[in-house]
């Protein structure tokens, strides 16, 4: 591990994608499951920069992280709305509860 | 060992240390204020690879957007007042048992893989040679993501208000 690697970087990407996953995985809350989303696009993103600057040399990476992090926004945006139209019909937010489409 | 491999192992310890305080803290407060030292551990990573502008898009919107909104939404969908904050999990031991097995084979791969290596790596600032690509290669997705960022807010408005019963 050392900062001039592209390897080191891949772990923490690594490693990081695996607690998204597992957050995702294991937990009942909606908005717990889009923060293991969360990590998971950030992963993704470390992997899109390191690539661009250790393998590529061109910023094309840089430009699908950043494309990354606005559908990162607009998917935030749009699951919390969700997460709270679910919660004002159930007055829960538990994945398990809001499991049919309607009262 | 030099001053930028110290910062460096100290930027990734914060990283993962929040995350792992993400996936496996008991309270939603907590794990929402732990995703604060991920993203800002994370733009740290891109100062690294010397990605200046993602760095700053990162801490702008990840930071001040994405973190508030999931904030304001565990404020809005708990009694404040409840002491218990739940955050419950399930299933963790398999879950457990899939993530080890995951993380050991993917660095596994990740140390044998022969990566390419770019012929130098160079550091210069970046927020030009981006603006210049978002104008004139990726013009038609740049465009369509502003379409996606207000469908997507059209979107929100219209799930989150209240329905008006006649």
């Amino acid at each position: 591990m050392s900062p001039n690697e592209l390897s080191s970087y891949l772990i923490i990407g690594a490693i990081l994608f695996s607690l998204g996953l597992f957050t995702v995985l294991t937990r009942r809350n909606a908005i717990s499951v889009l923060m293991g989303v969360e990590l998971i696009l950030n992963s993704a993103n470390i992997n899109y920069v390191a690539f661009s600057h250790f393998s590529s040399g061109n910023a094309d990476g840089q430009i699908y992280a950043i494309f990354v992090i606005m559908l990162a926004a607009a998917e935030a945006a749009v699951g919390l709305a969700i997460v709270l139209a679910i919660f004002q019909l159930f007055h829960t937010i538990d994945v398990e509860a809001a499991e049919t489409l309607k009262e | 060992m030099t001053v930028s491999t110290a910062v460096f192992y100290l930027i990734a310890l914060i990283t993962v240390g929040s995350a792992a305080m993400v996936a496996f803290s008991r309270n939603i407060i907590y794990s929402a204020f732990s995703l604060l030292g991920t993203f800002m551990g994370v733009a740290g990573i891109y100062i690294f690879l010397g990605a200046d502008f993602v760095a700053a898009v990162q801490v702008l919107i990840y930071v001040g957007g994405i973190l508030v909104l999931i904030l304001f939404a565990v404020m809005l969908t708990h009694r404040i007042t409840d002491v218990e904050v739940t955050n419950r999990a399930a299933g963790r031991i398999p879950a457990l048992i899939i993530i080890g097995v995951l993380v050991y084979l993917l660095i596994a791969t990740i140390k044998v893989t022969p990566w390419v290596r770019a012929k130098e790596v160079v550091y210069a600032a970046t927020t030009a040679t981006i603006g210049d690509l978002f104008l004139y290669t990726y013009l038609l997705p740049f465009e369509l993501a502003s379409l996606v960022l207000l469908g997507a807010l059209i979107g929100a408005v219209v799930l989150s208000r209240k329905e008006i019963k006649e």
